[in-house]
């Protein structure tokens, strides 16, 4: 192995794997995170939407800008939007509901087909929570404590559309820490603190991605929605030394079985969050957005599967 | 999977159980207009504050944790600021899944709660020439009525505001403007204060009854002398016990 | 006149009713109702419970009733009801309510001692036919009793008291109205010379004051009480006065509440009198135009037993001064005699006898009654100073002297239950003669009653043991030649021996003397004092009990064979009310299972007898009577073939399906039916409508007799709510023997034109001294009454005094509102009244289970130091409803020695914690 060690290590292209490098500039330091600062400025920015409406009255031509929040809204007084599992949650409690938050449910619920499960990484106020906690728990070194599986967040998802049967009360929405956080920053906190606080705690000190990635049953149901999105992680197959940084960084690693990523040319499964944490950390620019019918799979590749710029 | 199932059956009525607690707090909550029964707004209020935008007077809030109502339902409080009755309803043309019911028309007609007098502390009650709750209800004569009663200890009749169900909307005008320290007319939510009369009986002057000119009486006249069943009512404690 | 009556009562009901949260009904609730109301058939009838007779409406469906209200036409209640009228359209059905006969029986045989099975209604007959006629063979008509009630509609009344005394003719049927109205009764025809009051209820909306003697009319007569309350806060000058000897709901209105001591009225009504005569305030022209004095012997007994022979060892006491009694110091003063003289109570059997006296005399008679003596005596409160109370005293006076006051004096179970009922009621007419305040709008002695129907039944019916028809009497041969003719029986039919009345059955069954005894809408086991004594006759004597009744109580419990009633609705019926109101109802749905109308009961059973067996010679024990041989009532058979009559015709052809009856009254009779069934005339199944058959023949009795009904049909009519008699050219009379209002006052303002008792010897204040009898037609008397003091007092044994009585919530034995779950929620139980010094004696806090016990037995029940009723310190209250608090096992049965009625109010108890 210690000739191994001097060598350069090859990826399975033939190329050297080079370890991703922090760029010393700052402009290098913010393309690397050009994804994390936009999609701050779009969770708070829908927050401020929320709160400035509210609170200040908002309006473009009489019309109030974005009035609710995100379990359902209504932008401009004509586009409704609402949470789809929300709505779905009601749904099961027996009642009929309005059209409008069905109309408002569909379109939200179009968008996440489109793009995915854009939801966890773009918008949910949560995101900044436990990126936090994610970040620090990196710069202490803790460990888990305990062990979940992922899949955990099936079962909760399943769980909460029986008890909505069940109780007769949307019961994710009830509990939800998510709609505590986003409603309490537009509307008055309350003690809501308390749910929030305790998902910063959990996924700092007792399992890392541990509310996203293993328990919230809405990041469940965007996973299940997001398999057929059309926004996805192209994955240039040819280029990928397999050096590892891209799972490093991703919250969903489990997403990136290079494997099956470069059989199918992207990241297929729905539970990756297209976050875009993995295309600034790639040395390779392996990694990139673009939309399913754009990502070009060689036809030969895809009869043999047999990557066409294989080196050999 | 034995143990998953258990972990979710346990989770489940954990989280049950906090959902129907929740869900019991709501029993003092007064709320917008159009509201559906406590249960079914409760299931349908999908929490997304747009009442509480359009409403012009600050009147709602949504509950956060700890307040009187489930969390991020939409309430108020009269004795801060009641409803006040705006004629288009725009907190319930605002709702997106109809938890208010869009099918209100006049907010005449909407029920958030009764107001109930405590007629133990209520001046008017006591002879006092108050009325303030009558003259400020916003539906009055109809909601809130004075009737004229003769006081036993002086000769000065008492005007003693009577609140009406049928048309009370429970918008909670009266409980803000009461002068007392503490508001003797309040907003409940009616079911914690409303009795009903049995099914059995009806008030000799709210009906008009005529005698039935061809009555039909019941076709169990035609029975026929049966055989003396083994056991007939009655019999158990006829035979039991001493005198 | 822009707002109608009706309108005006709507909003003014509303308004008064309407509580905090107003009418509760909400607009969508309103229009889920009316949608309910689809197909419901109202009719018009008659509350079930007490004397105020309110009038109600009954809607029905699919054969239940489905719903009732206050009648906002009845004049009586104007729409509104108590909280057991409330409750109407639940009475019938109750999980246990009797469905089918019961007989006690071993091996399917009649066993005295077997368990009730269910037969059919053949074999129910069969052996009460069997029972019957065995009794009657071995005892004569006197073997067999029936025990009636005020809760008897009229035709029922009408037609047990018929075949009891044309068909068996056995007087032995009494009401249990004889444990309520029997000294208002005896006080009438004594006074008046003809039964029940002058006045209406109308005279609350003209007086100015209201005496409550002994009438707690806030919790017994609830919906008069509403009156009385308006009037008092409406009317400036209106006072009310509460007499009685505890403080109770009716005080809380009062301006004026006096706790007597128990018979401390006898002497405050004597002092009242001598007051307004020491002030000059009688009245004299009317008294000496309309009036006589009179008074009667005092050494009258108290109505118990005359022997010791079945009293329990504990009992002889009480039960020897029956015979003798020693006067106290305040009976010594009151009667004129020494403190500590031992009286012979030789007038024991001839209670009733009086004479005239003279003003003079009588005022003798009340002069030893001032205020020391009569606030030493009558005091009820030892907490109370006497000086207070004598101040009370005088105020009560003034309003009674008061020529420009208007009085009415109300009374009910204080006065009638009362050792001297009979004298009690007749110082209140005292009082109201020698002021002239009687018969007129606002002012009048009123005696209430508690029975639907204890006038329109009991009384005018005459279901009583002297007693025919419209105040007619067995032991007067006219009378009998009258009824007999009406009747169309022979002469000689009826027996002229006075019956045993209701507590004197009882003792028969104990004594063996009445063998078969039929016990008819009441429960007399329940509600007979002392009935320890009755109940072990019953179970342990050779004797056959049926009971009719709706529901099990402990007179079904008590019985061998129990028959399956159809309650109120389930029936045709007619009630009278405490004012001369006649009013009716219609039979609104099918009794449920083999529940059958006591009319059909009575009728079917009276199929079972032919002439030849009952009309025969008949022993009749002490018989004495002029055109009678001693002990004999004759063979009339040979008149009655005379008549036409065959030896084979049964009691129901001669007395009751006659030709004539079924020719004139058939059924159906669509017009007053207006569709209703009658299952009664359905199972009779032969042709004639038996309730307005007996209605009519018994309206011959009271018509130009100024006992006047109106016609069967005319109390159908659709706008009538109840008729008050004498009514005669289609008008009602509202203020009897008053010119101004009554057709029959023939001459002068007033006319006291009864006819009983209207020939009187004279004498003074002790004896009679002119033994010629002189007419006092007209005329009214004035009675002076002495004081007499309870026959079984507190001692150190038994150191309180026991008083019984009702509760708003609860009717009588409780059969009926014991059912109704939200009733039985509201009262569930019985409990003990006492004061909380009394209690903290004996380290008794409220809820604690005590032993209340007497001379007679003992019950178990909690103790109440607060709530409606407060006792003064010595006294308690028992309400009876409870059978679970059997409290009648501890009541004395003393009667008033005249009118025979009970006193429940005083006997002797003591408290102990359990």
């Amino acid at each position: 192995m210690s000739e191994a060690q001097n060598k350069p290590r090859l990826g399975p292209n033939g190329r050297p794997v080079r370890p991703f490098v922090m760029p010393e500039t700052l402009g290098g330091k913010l393309s690397v995170w050009r994804y994390i600062i936009l999609r701050r400025i779009v969770q708070l920015g829908v927050l401020v939407l929320f709160f400035g409406t509210f609170h200040w009255g908002w309006s473009i031509k009489e019309k109030l800008l974005l009035t609710g929040n995100l379990s359902s809204s209504s932008l401009l007084d004509v586009i409704p939007m609402a949470d789809p599992f929300a709505t779905l949650q009601i749904f099961l409690t027996g009642h009929i509901l309005e059209s409008e938050v069905i109309i408002g449910a569909a379109l939200v619920l179009a968008v996440y087909l489109l793009l995915g499960r854009v939801w966890c990484s773009w918008v949910c106020p949560i995101n900044m929570v436990t990126d936090l906690a994610g970040w620090l728990r990196n710069k202490i070194g803790i460990s888990n404590m305990v062990s979940l599986k992922r899949n955990t967040r099936y079962a909760v998802l399943v769980l909460t559309l029986v008890l909505s049967v069940l109780t007769g009360v949307a019961a994710f929405e009830w509990v939800s820490p998510i709609s505590m956080m986003h409603r309490g920053i537009i509307f008055g906190l309350g003690f809501g603190w308390t749910a929030i606080l305790g998902i910063f705690l959990f996924d700092l000190l007792i399992l890392k991605h541990g509310w996203c990635g293993h328990i919230c049953p809405l990041g469940a149901f965007y996973s299940l929605t997001g398999k057929t999105a059309q926004l996805r992680i192209a994955f240039d197959t040819p280029t990928c030394t397999h050096c590892g940084e891209c799972a490093k960084v991703c919250p969903e690693p489990q997403v990136l079985n290079l494997k099956k990523a470069s059989e199918a040319w992207m990241v297929a499964s729905g539970e990756c969050t297209n976050c875009g944490r993995c295309i600034a950390v790639c040395p390779e620019d392996t990694l990139k957005f673009n939309f399913r019918q754009s990502i070009k799979k060689p036809e030969s590749v895809s009869a043999t599967t047999q990557p066409r710029r294989n080196p050999t | 999977m034995f143990q998953g199932g258990a972990i979710a059956v346990t989770g489940g009525l954990g989280w049950s159980y906090l959902l129907t607690q929740q869900a019991k707090a709501a029993a003092f909550a007064i709320r917008p207009p159009g509201a559906l029964a406590e249960k079914d707004f409760n299931a349908t209020c999908i929490k997304c504050g747009q009442c509480v935008v359009a409403c012009p007077y600050d009147t709602l809030k949504l509950a956060s944790a700890g307040e009187a109502a489930p969390i991020g339902t939409p309430f108020y409080i009269p004795r801060d600021i009641p409803c006040y009755m705006c004629p288009d309803i725009p907190c319930m043309e605002a709702c997106p899944t109809g938890a208010l019911d869009h099918g209100l028309e006049k907010i005449e007609d909407s029920r958030m709660g009764l107001a109930v007098i405590d007629i133990e502390n209520c001046l008017s009650w006591k002879g006092l020439r108050c009325e303030v709750c009558y003259r400020e209800c916003p539906v009055k004569d109809t909601a809130i009525t004075v009737e004229k009663h003769p006081r036993l200890i002086s000769k000065h009749a008492m005007f003693v505001p009577i609140v009406h169900s049928n048309a009370c909307t429970g918008c909670g005008i009266c409980e803000k403007a009461c002068p007392t320290e503490e508001a003797a007319i309040r907003v409940v939510e009616p079911k914690l204060v409303q009795g009903k009369i049995g099914e059995h009986y009806r008030l000799g002057w709210t009906i008009d009854t005529e005698v039935t000119q061809e009555f039909k009486p019941h076709p169990r006249y035609k029975r026929i002398t049966p055989e003396a069943p083994k056991t007939a009512p009655g019999m158990d404690y006829l035979n039991e016990g001493d005198l | 006149m822009g707002v109608t009556r009706r309108d005006f009562i709507k909003s003014s009901i509303a308004a008064t009713t309407a509580a905090t949260v107003g009418l509760p009904l909400s607009q969508a609730a309103l229009a889920k109702t009316s949608e309910a109301e689809a197909g419901w058939q109202w009719d018009k009838a008659v509350c079930r419970f007490c004397g105020t007779g309110c009038g109600i409406m009954v809607a029905t469906k699919d054969g239940k009733i489905t719903a009732t209200k206050g009648d906002p036409d009845a004049p009586v209640n104007r729409g509104l009801n108590c909280i057991k009228g409330y409750f109407n359209g639940k009475i019938m059905y109750g999980k246990d309510r009797l469905t089918q006969p019961l007989l006690r029986m071993t091996n399917g045989k009649f066993d005295k001692k077997g368990k009730f099975q269910p037969v059919s209604w053949d074999k129910a007959f069969d052996e009460m036919e069997k029972q019957a006629k065995k009794a009657l063979k071995e005892k004569g008509p006197t073997g067999v009793a029936i025990f009636g009630s005020g809760q008897y509609t009229i035709p029922e009344g009408y037609v047990a008291a018929k075949f009891m005394k044309a068909g068996l003719r056995s007087n032995n049927i009494d009401p249990n109205a004889r444990h309520c109205m029997a000294s208002a009764v005896a006080a009438f025809i004594q006074t008046f010379g003809i039964d029940e009051p002058a006045g209406n209820y109308d005279d609350i909306e003209y007086t100015d004051t209201a005496v409550l003697w002994g009438a707690n009319m806030a919790e017994m007569h609830p919906i008069l009480w509403a009156r009385i309350v308006d009037r008092r806060l409406s009317h400036d000058k209106m006072k009310i006065v509460n007499l009685s000897t505890y403080s109770n709901m009716s005080s809380d209105m009062a301006d004026s509440e006096i706790i007597f001591s128990p018979s401390g009225d006898l002497a405050i009504q004597n002092y009242i009198a001598r007051e307004i005569i020491k002030r000059d305030a009688v009245n004299m022209d009317y008294v000496k135009e309309h009036t006589v004095f009179a008074t009667g012997p005092y050494d009258i007994g108290y109505g118990m037993r005359a022997t010791d022979k079945y009293a329990y060892d504990e009992e002889k006491d009480t039960q020897a001064k029956q015979l003798k009694v020693k006067l106290n110091k305040y009976e010594a003063i009151g009667q004129r005699k020494k403190e500590g003289e031992v009286v012979e109570q030789k007038n024991a059997k001839t209670a009733g006898k009086h004479w005239m006296i003279s003003f003079e005399d009588f005022k003798k008679g009340v002069e030893p009654y001032t205020l020391d003596y009569t606030a030493e005596v009558a005091k009820g409160d030892p907490d109370e100073d006497i000086e207070s109370f004598k101040k009370k005293l005088v105020q009560l006076a003034d309003y009674y002297a008061d020529p420009k006051r208007k009085v009415v004096s109300f009374w009910t179970m204080g006065f009638n239950q009362h050792q001297r009922g009979t004298w009690v009621n007749e110082q209140a007419y005292m009082n109201h003669l020698l002021t002239g305040k009687q018969c007129m709008p606002g002012n009048g002695a009123f005696s209430l009653t508690g029975q639907p129907s204890a006038c329109g039944t009991a009384r005018e019916v005459g279901t009583f043991a002297h007693r025919l028809p419209a105040d007619l009497v067995v032991f007067n041969k006219k009378h009998r030649d009258f009824s007999e003719n009406i009747w169309k029986i022979p002469t000689g039919t009826i027996n002229p021996k006075v019956g045993s009345h209701i507590v004197k059955i009882m003792r028969d069954l104990e004594d063996g003397k009445v063998k078969f005894a039929w016990v008819q809408v009441n429960n007399p086991f329940q509600a007979t004092a002392n009935s320890n004594h009755w109940i072990t006759a019953a179970r342990e004597m050779d004797n056959f009990i049926v009971c009719s009744d709706g529901y099990p109580g402990i007179s079904a419990k008590v019985a061998d064979l129990i028959l399956p009633a159809a309650m109120i609705y389930e029936k045709w019926g007619m009630y009278g009310n405490a004012e001369r109101r006649t009013q009716v109802w219609r039979e609104q749905v099918p009794p449920p299972g083999e529940a059958m109308g006591d009319v059909w009961q009575v009728l079917e059973f009276s199929k079972r007898f032919k002439l030849k067996e009952v009309w025969g010679e008949q022993p009749v024990p002490g018989l004495k009577a002029e055109g009678f041989k001693d002990g004999k009532l004759p063979d009339i058979m040979p008149a009655a073939i005379k008549m036409g009559y065959k030896p084979d015709d049964t009691l129901y052809d001669v007395l009751f399906a006659t030709a004539e009856q079924k020719k004139k009254f058939p059924w159906p009779d669509p017009k007053v039916a207006k569709g209703h069934a009658n299952h009664i005339a359905d199972r009779l199944g032969d042709g004639w409508f038996p309730e307005k058959a007996l209605f009519e023949e018994y309206a011959i009795f009271g018509r130009g007799h100024a006992h006047d009904l109106a016609q069967f049909d005319k109390y159908y009519e659709d706008d009538v709510r109840g008729l008050k008699w004498p009514y005669v050219n289609g008008k009602e009379t509202q203020w009897r023997f008053n010119a101004d209002y009554d057709p029959y006052v023939k001459k002068g303002k007033f006319e006291y034109y009864g006819k009983a008792l209207k020939k009187l010897p004279s004498g003074d204040l002790d004896k009679i001294t002119n033994k010629e009898k002189t007419s006092l037609a007209g005329k009214a008397k004035i009675f002076f009454r002495p004081y007499a003091a309870p026959v079984e007092q507190p001692d150190s044994n038994y150191p309180f005094w026991l008083v019984t009585g009702r509760v708003l919530e609860h009717w009588h034995s409780g059969t009926m509102t014991r059912r109704v779950p939200e009733l039985h929620r509201a009262v569930p139980a019985a409990q003990v009244f006492m004061h909380p010094k009394d209690a903290e004696k004996q380290k008794l806090k409220r809820n604690d289970l005590v032993w209340v016990s007497s001379r007679r037995g003992k019950i178990k029940a909690r103790i109440e130091t607060q709530g409606r009723n407060r006792m003064p310190r010595g006294s308690i209250f028992v309400p009876w409803f409870d059978e679970g608090v059997f409290i009648n096992k501890l009541t004395l049965d003393s009667t008033c020695p005249i009118s025979k009625e009970t006193d429940y109010k005083k006997c002797a108890v003591k408290v102990v914690k359990v």
